[in-house]
């Protein structure tokens, strides 16, 4: 079987981002980019499909600029075989980044795609459950673990309730949680070889998707800051704080 | 313009995050419909009728719908569709499963997770874990929304007297099938509705520790949360996390325990009314959040705060 994951290029996890002062998005210039935690998750979990047989061939593709190339190198060193870019300057929204990657489906025809359940830029939560969508792929979105089941797989989902566990048929689109498993680190003879590894770049043209704007962001601000605090020295004066000052207690 | 809410519920009530779904909706004006979506839910639809503001109860009752297969769910609203401008689901599990199949369907995007609604096309949002936060204008006909519930009070669950219409459609794609629940039983208030929050993180150790902090929301009558790294742990299930991948909660009181406060957690919970963070390292950042801070061992300051309640 072959998988198909996606990886996006994001700002790194540990950086604070700020807003620009004209209020027009936030700045990523000189920002510390790095795959989006739950597309690595999703790397992780193909290459585990490989190591154990389950899957045949690992396909990565990105959508973004040119320099997203860097992230499509760090899925090939964790152990993806190869990695198509849809090179796009312009930002893609969720629909038309599913669309391309319903096209990518049909030409590939993945037993399987993995992807993250966000990413943690635009935290939509929204891509995967659109591809599903639109391929006719069943769906099973914030999975904490698949086990392969004959022609279906059995899901685990981290739902508001606790854990769901479905037998879903394949073809199918997964979008993973963080508790799927702990991505490797890459090593350096595996940075080397990921370098020969076939990359190839194509445009959402290509495909014969149009771009389209189906939303404008007319702002982009910082959040309200909370007031500064204070500290309390005893349990004592915290209790009366809640009780007179607060009065939630 | 008319709206249609699809509504959040256990087959047995509705859930409140219904009502605060239903308030966004008043926002952006219009009448607003109710679709129940569910197997043996007519118990809910009794009580959907008498929301505030409700015109009509729309309930779709069948076995395909059982435990909301997202396929099946979409496929059903999508047809009923076309009479609205705006579809709107609260953003939980459930309305993120099956919602985006919705706007995919519909060829629209999906507005994910509002907190204001500036007019009927403009919406706010958190982007980044809540370190920014946009407003957008959806350039799209029909506007698919989710909701995020901390932010919109709930409307009033009685008053109303909306018609209640029972529909045939039965959309049964049959690609999924449950095997398994595994969900936490609880006499608590739920998480993310209830007024007082006491969460533990990495700092409490082990399982058995969370017992200090049920003591507590015992006299506090308050519902229990956790950091990742408490969960990751495998010290409380995964419905306890509260964050930027789990949920957002937005409490009269929020008591962090044993959490250093990254940037993650504090993206679900810094809405919260008064914060107080209980932790032995007087850098962490959770103090920077905290309207109360208290540098103590855990250990110590938690039995002594439930003496004292
Ligand atoms: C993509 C992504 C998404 C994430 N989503 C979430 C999310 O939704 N929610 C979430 O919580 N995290 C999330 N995280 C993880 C987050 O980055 C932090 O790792 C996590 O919140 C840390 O949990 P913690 O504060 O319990 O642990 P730590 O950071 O290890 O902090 C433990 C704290 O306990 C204190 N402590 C220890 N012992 C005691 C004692 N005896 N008495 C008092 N204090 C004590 C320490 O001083 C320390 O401050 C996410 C991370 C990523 C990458």
């Amino acid at each position: 079987m072959k998988v198909l994951v996606t990886v996006k290029r994001v700002i790194d996890y540990n950086v604070k981002v700020r807003v620009m002062s004209d209020n027009s998005d936030v700045d990523l210039k000189n920002v510390k980019m790095a795959v989006n935690p739950f597309c690595e998750i999703a790397v992780e979990q193909a290459v585990r499909m490989k190591e154990s047989g389950l899957a045949t061939e690992v396909v990565v593709v990105s959508m973004g600029p040119a320099t997203a190339q860097e992230q499509l190198r760090t899925a090939l060193a964790m152990g993806a075989d190869r990695a198509i870019l849809v090179q796009s300057d312009e930002a893609l929204e969720s629909l038309t980044v599913a669309k391309i990657l319903a096209k990518i489906v049909e030409e590939e025809q993945p037993g399987l795609v993995l992807m993250g359940k966000q990413s943690i830029d635009t935290d939509n939560n929204q891509t995967g459950q659109m591809l599903s969508a639109l391929t006719g792929m069943s769906q099973g979105a914030f999975a904490s673990a698949i086990e392969s089941d004959g022609d279906q797989l059995k899901v685990t989902r981290e739902v508001d309730g606790g854990l769901q566990t479905l037998s879903i048929k394949l073809p199918a689109v997964v979008t993973v949680d963080l508790r799927m498993n702990e991505p490797r680190y890459a090593s350096l003879p595996n940075i080397m070889k990921a370098k020969k590894k076939p990359l190839d770049t194509k445009t959402p043209a290509d495909y014969g998707v149009s771009v389209k704007a189906h939303s404008k962001v007319l702002r982009v601000e910082p959040p309200a800051e909370r007031q500064a605090g204070i500290k309390v020295g005893s349990v004592a004066e915290l209790v009366d704080k809640l009780k007179n000052e607060a009065k939630v207690i | 313009m008319a709206i249609l809410v699809i509504s959040e519920h256990d087959n047995a009530a509705l859930k409140p995050s219904t009502l605060n779904t239903v308030k966004a909706a008043s926002e952006i004006g219009g009448e607003i419909d109710l679709l129940i979506v569910g197997s043996g839910c007519s118990a809910v639809a009794d009580s959907a009728a008498k929301v505030a503001g409700i015109r009509k109860v729309l309930v779709a009752d069948n076995a395909a719908y059982d435990h909301e297969i997202a396929e099946n769910v979409a496929a059903l609203v999508i047809e009923l569709a076309p009479g609205y401008s705006h579809l709107l689901a609260p953003a939980t599990t459930n309305g993120k499963n099956f919602m985006p199949r919705v706007a995919a369907l519909l060829d629209v995007g999906q507005i994910s997770d509002i907190i204001k609604v500036e007019s009927p096309d403009t919406f706010v949002r958190p982007i980044y874990a809540g370190n920014a936060i946009a407003t957008v204008q959806s350039l799209d006909d029909t506007k698919v929304i989710t909701v995020r519930t901390t932010a919109f009070d709930a409307v009033a669950e009685e008053g109303g007297s909306a018609t209640v219409e029972s529909l045939s459609q039965v959309k049964d794609l049959g690609l999924s099938r449950l095997i398994s629940e595994d969900m936490a039983v609880s006499d608590r208030p739920e998480l993310t509705a209830a007024r007082v929050v006491i969460s533990g993180g990495r700092g409490m150790a082990s399982k058995e520790n969370f017992e200090l902090l049920e003591k507590v929301a015992d006299k506090l009558g308050a519902a229990i949360g956790a950091s990742r790294a408490a969960v990751d742990a495998g010290f409380v299930p995964n419905d306890m996390q509260v964050g930027q991948t789990g949920k957002i909660v937005a409490p009269e009181l929020y008591i962090a325990v044993g959490i250093s406060g990254a940037i993650q957690h504090l993206a679900g919970m810094k809405d919260s009314k008064v914060i107080v963070a209980i932790n032995k390292d007087e850098d962490a950042p959770i103090f920077q959040v905290a309207d109360y801070g208290l540098v103590a061992d855990l250990f110590e300051a938690v039995p002594e705060l439930e003496k004292s309640l």
